[in-house]
């Protein structure tokens, strides 16, 4: 028979499509959340058309990939994205939508729990409404809970709750677990990345070091129930492996369409250092995925420049290119969170300021600053001590 | 359901097809699957996997499409083994209802 190389040993070389494209339909949202990786908030005049957003599907279909994860913004406020979301489903191309909850009605969860095509994923950020309203704008933890019973009842059982790992929200583990538990949903964790406004807030709150310890024993723990996107595999060189790929697909499994129809390597870099192209160009997303130069070069194999010497590179492979490009250090070099401690030592070496930043800013222009500055949120109620959640003292 | 029981337990003499609720994507290493009701991904690591698997409808038994596609007697348990976990997924079932 033939003998193929392990599977992935082929995927850094690219695939006919991607399995896992992210489409953010409009940069237009409700929310200012702190961390938002596509500094959402204003509509972009140059948003897709209905149609031309139809054409990109078609394309979708004709590449057979199996779905999309739409997102934005929040998609929900296009006023066409029911109709979208039903052009998809009818031509084969699922569809899972993040969202913060705003538009998930009784009626329209009813509606969801009745597609086998459809998905739905509810962000969160915290496990109490305080943790979670101080990255995402208050108010929003109610929204998110209220949208998750609606689904509940209307039984829709498996949707996800989606979770961006901070400093504040580590603790939560097995909060966020019994929550979704209690909805008959499905946890979904990933990781905070320093893109779009999430540069602004990294510093202050990715996780520290006994925290991504902490989290990585939690991830083994629980093993395929909870879901990652394979957003960890840089824990990876802490020993065992996470369910998933464990490499970085961008480019390669993975890319992302934003609201304008330019393609990125992958959501988490929508920077024009990683902008392989436009569907509205001729030949469309198609010839954008096959024969991009940008997604050409990272199908090669890649270098693992200083890390090549590290014991663990064969497990985190040098760890995620948007959080190295975002916090200034070399793409060769260490993940700013690399579990053996080379990011810290590489990110004191990064001049101050000097980091890339973001391409584009939808902010909107009077955002309120929900966070507190110098004071982290108590991680209990009954727990006030300032160094709480850093894993010392 | 441990891989080695399914493989014990697959039947290579009844008849199969692909779950209707699957799609197949053809890929220079084989093909990926996606099950839109489990929403899982599973990967068909050869082409003469994915000619045997795109067969089973067209065939009486899951061994002749084996062997339709070309599979050697020496390779039908390796075989075997792959169609059983495709099975465990539910990625193909049984025909022997309709």
């Amino acid at each position: 028979m033939t003998v193929a190389l392990p599977l992935v040993e082929q995927f850094p070389y690219g695939l006919d499509a991607p399995i896992c494209l992210t489409w953010e339909l409009t940069y237009a949202c409700n929310l200012s959340c702190v961390h938002c990786l596509s500094s959402s908030g204003r509509r972009d005049p140059g948003e897709l058309s209905t149609a031309e957003c139809k054409a990109v599907i078609d394309e979708l279909e004709r590449m057979q990939v199996f779905y999309v994860n739409i997102g934005g913004g929040e998609p929900t406020v296009r006023p066409d994205f029911w109709e979208l979301v039903d052009y998809a489903t009818a031509h084969r191309v699922g569809v899972k939508f993040s969202t913060n909850g705003v538009k998930i009605t009784p009626d329209v969860a009813r509606r969801l729990a009745g597609s086998d095509y459809v998905d739905v994923q509810i962000s969160l950020d915290g496990a109490t409404a305080d943790v979670n309203d101080a990255v995402r704008g208050v108010g929003s933890y109610d929204t998110a809970m209220r949208a998750m019973a609606n689904l509940a009842q209307a039984g829709f059982v498996g949707f996800k709750i989606s979770v961006v790992m901070t400093r504040h929200n580590v603790d939560q583990l097995d909060a966020f677990k019994a929550i979704a538990d209690g909805f008959g949903a499905q946890l979904r964790i990933t990781r905070l990345r320093p893109s779009g406004r999430g540069a602004d807030v990294w510093d202050e709150l990715h996780p520290t070091a006994a925290q991504q310890r902490q989290l990585y024993d939690w991830l083994v723990a629980h093993g395929e129930d909870v879901l990652t996107g394979d957003s960890f595999f840089h824990l990876a060189a802490f020993g065992d492996a996470l369910p998933g790929l464990n490499l970085c697909g961008a480019g390669r499994v993975v890319c992302l369409i934003d609201p304008v129809g330019d393609v990125y390597a992958c959501p988490f870099a929508i920077h024009e250092n990683f902008l392989a192209g436009n569907v509205r160009a001729p030949g469309g997303f198609m010839t954008v995925w096959r024969e991009s130069e940008l997604f050409t070069q990272l199908r090669r194999p890649q270098t693992g420049g200083a890390c090549t010497s590290c014991s663990a590179f064969d497990a985190c492979r040098g760890g995620c290119m948007a959080a190295k490009f975002f916090t200034g250090l070399p793409l060769d070099g260490p993940d700013p969170e690399c579990v053996k401690g080379h990011g810290e030592s590489a990110l004191a070496a990064v001049d101050s300021g000097s980091a890339p930043r973001p391409s584009l800013d939808h902010s909107h222009r009077s955002r309120p600053v929900p966070i507190t500055l110098g004071r982290p949120a108590p991680v209990s109620a009954c727990n006030e001590n300032p160094l709480a959640g850093l894993g010392i003292g | 359901m441990s891989t080695d029981i399914a493989a014990r337990a697959f039947d290579l003499d009844a008849p199969w097809r692909v779950h209707p609720q699957v799609s197949i994507r053809p890929e220079r290493f084989g093909a990926l699957l996606y099950h839109f009701g489990t929403r899982r991904l599973s990967f068909l690591k050869s082409p003469m996997l994915l000619r045997v698997v795109g067969s089973l409808a067209d065939r009486p038994t899951a061994r002749e499409a084996c062997v339709a596609a070309g599979v050697l007697d020496a390779d039908m348990s390796t075989y075997r083994s792959a169609l059983a976990t495709l099975a465990a997924s539910q990625m193909i079932c049984s025909r022997s209802s309709s």
